[in-house]
């Protein structure tokens, strides 16, 4: 039971993050890169503030698949380095980025060799 | 013979010989399927690439328009016309395989409009055989202008729908059951500070009040003059702007279409209708073409519509210039 | 007509989007892509109990951008963002068709130049904005913790 509310949870507060930035498409006309930096920058801030992980530990997948998952995944990674050194502080961030990236960096070159833009029938 | 302002009419008969319309596969589901020449399988057309598919369009539909009426492109004076893409390639490639003068031309989606005037000037004067063609993808201009394909934008209610398709029409001396270019007026460059690159009906709605209007005055014509005034891609919403604005200055315009806005079946979502530098080609040289020779038109306005931006200016800041340039075509025993 | 009348007459007459359509398919698919995310988490937690929460976390991202990567690649991405809006552009699926869709499309102007050269033309943006913010956050962490 407890697992099945944290699915609606997840669903909740994922469709909840995603409506507004459907807002701001219909209102500012926003196109994907800048609402991809908004919200990462949003999980930025929330993982900054201390904010994140109560929305984490309610609604986890609902604020962590959402790209405001890898802005504080991003935050996370510069506190634990920061307890290390000044290197370490401005290095491990983007350490915690390295999944993500290796991620889309391959699947992007592997998918993009086997698989050609189709074409629009809308 | 100028009149006015900025309206030519011609002083000797320029007769459309011929006319050939390749389209898409997009629109030929659409309202003119019944009209069209040709029409493509599939966007790549059997080439490596959209860019390349666009350059063969324009080589095939000028090849068939003078096979049509057994003329060789040797035989012609010039081939003129343009496209969207950058440095005109498409129709500057498709014109090596000719031999024959060639003049690149950009307006934008007006860029038909452009060729139809300087084209008819000089098949007045002294030459004969003047090919106007012009052509777009909506494949290459997404690339260019927009977005990847597979990038999963959701498209806004203003934007329109690049047409795929290319128009090519013979002017000649040769008389004939044929409609004629009789003048055309010669629109300027408008700017009213519009910066949405998706609402391009709403920035190119003022150039082509202003040429419209021009026309009026210049030729003292009013607007019941014409069977039909159709403008080339305003999409919905910039032909109701259009008929708001000209109806502002006294001219009510009962007989206005737009040639993007009738493109596409409302069930095709193609937004605010058709757009594209072969928008308005692809529908003159098949539906309007057609009812011209069928006499079921006699007397159009025929306005081609072009925004004059590209990626990066819009990036910069600055807004959306239109233009519009306004061709009279009428049957000739109407004389 | 003035300028300022005209961009205000255009404003008020152009077409609007439609508010409830949009916003309820937004909903729906990021909430459905999210409990997605959601189910592969608690699968592999229970598939590989010795890992760290952390590292658990690292494979859902990776594992959710593949699946993004795939149905970029088949051509099916395009079509839920059409549809979708921001339900499709803000999980990190979306970041995943940022990158494969310009890789896919510039692919015809050779590997090097046109594919690996173009790939990031969408999502860079989002490459640097997450750098500067680690920095940026590492030195405020390693500016307190000077103080303590």
């Amino acid at each position: 039971m407890e697992m099945f509310l944290g699915y609606v949870k997840a669903f909740a507060i994922g469709g909840l993050v995603c409506m507004i930035a459907q807002i701001l498409i219909n209102k500012t006309k926003m196109t994907s890169a800048r609402i991809l930096v908004m919200f990462l920058l949003l999980g930025v801030f929330l993982e900054l503030i201390g904010v994140f992980k109560y929305i984490e530990n309610f609604a986890g997948a609902g604020i962590t698949i959402p790209i405001t998952g890898f802005g504080s995944t991003i935050v996370k990674g510069a506190k634990e380095g920061a307890k290390i050194g000044l290197f370490e502080a401005v290095t491990y961030g983007f350490r915690n980025m390295a999944g993500g990236l290796t991620a889309a960096i391959f699947f992007g070159f592997f998918f993009a060799l086997i698989f050609r833009s189709h074409s629009k029938k809308a | 013979m100028k009149v006015g302002k900025q309206t030519y009419l011609l002083d000797n008969k320029v007769y459309i010989q011929s006319a050939y319309s390749l389209a898409g596969p997009y629109e030929s589901k659409g309202n003119f399927r019944d009209y069209f020449d040709c029409v493509m399988e599939d966007d790549e057309w059997k080439c490596k690439s959209h860019e390349m598919a666009e350059i063969e369009m324009q080589r095939f539909v000028i090849s068939e328009c003078l096979a049509k009426v057994n003329v060789s492109p040797l035989d012609c004076g010039a081939i003129m016309g343009g496209d969207l893409i950058n440095q005109i390639v498409p129709t500057s490639f498709s014109a090596r395989d000719f031999h024959t003068p060639f003049m690149g031309l950009y307006n934008a989606c007006a860029t038909f409009g452009e060729a139809l005037s300087i084209g008819s000037t000089l098949v007045n004067g002294d030459f004969d055989k003047i090919i106007c063609c012009t052509s777009s993808h909506y494949a290459t201009a997404e690339r260019q202008y927009r977005y990847p394909l597979e990038l999963g934008t959701q498209p806004t209610p203003e934007s329109q729908w690049t047409v795929t398709g290319s128009g090519a029409v013979l002017l000649s001396k040769k008389p004939g059951e044929y409609p004629l270019v009789k003048g055309y007026t010669i629109g300027r460059v408008l700017d009213f500070g519009l910066t949405d690159p998706n609402n391009m009906g709403g920035a190119m709605a003022p150039a082509a009040a202003n040429t419209i209007i021009t026309h009026f005055k210049d030729t003292g014509r009013s607007p019941d003059y014409y069977d039909l005034i159709i403008t080339g891609d305003l999409g919905r919403f910039g032909r109701e702007t259009l008929h708001y604005l000209c109806k502002k200055e006294g001219y009510v315009l009962d007989n206005l279409n737009d040639c993007g806005s009738m493109m596409y079946c409302d069930k095709q979502k193609a937004g605010q209708g058709g757009s594209g530098a072969g928008c308005c080609s692809l529908v003159f040289a098949s539906y309007l073409y057609k009812r011209l020779l069928e006499k079921s038109l006699k007397k159009i306005l025929f306005v081609p519509t072009g925004a004059m931006l590209s990626k990066d200016s819009a990036l910069q800041g600055e807004s959306i210039p239109g233009i519009a340039h306004a061709v009279v075509i009428e049957r000739e025993d109407f004389y | 007509m003035e300028d300022k009348q005209y961009m205000e007459y255009v404003h008020a007459n152009a077409q609007k989007s439609n508010h409830i359509v949009t916003l309820v398919w937004a909903f729906l698919v990021g909430g459905v892509i999210c409990c997605i995310g959601q189910g592969f988490g608690d699968l592999f937690a229970f598939a590989l109990p010795n890992w760290e929460k952390s590292k658990i976390a690292a494979l859902v991202s990776m594992t959710m951008i593949f699946l993004g990567s795939f149905f970029t690649g088949v051509g099916v991405y395009d079509k839920l963002g059409a549809k979708a809006g921001g339900g499709s552009i803000v999980p990190i699926t979306g970041f995943a068709n940022s990158v494969v869709s310009p890789a896919m499309e510039f692919n015809k102007e050779g590997i090097v130049l046109g594919m690996m050269a173009k790939m990031f033309v969408v999502a860079g943006p989002i490459i640097v904005a997450g750098t500067v913010s680690s920095v940026v956050s590492g030195l405020i962490y390693w500016i307190i913790g000077l103080f303590n």
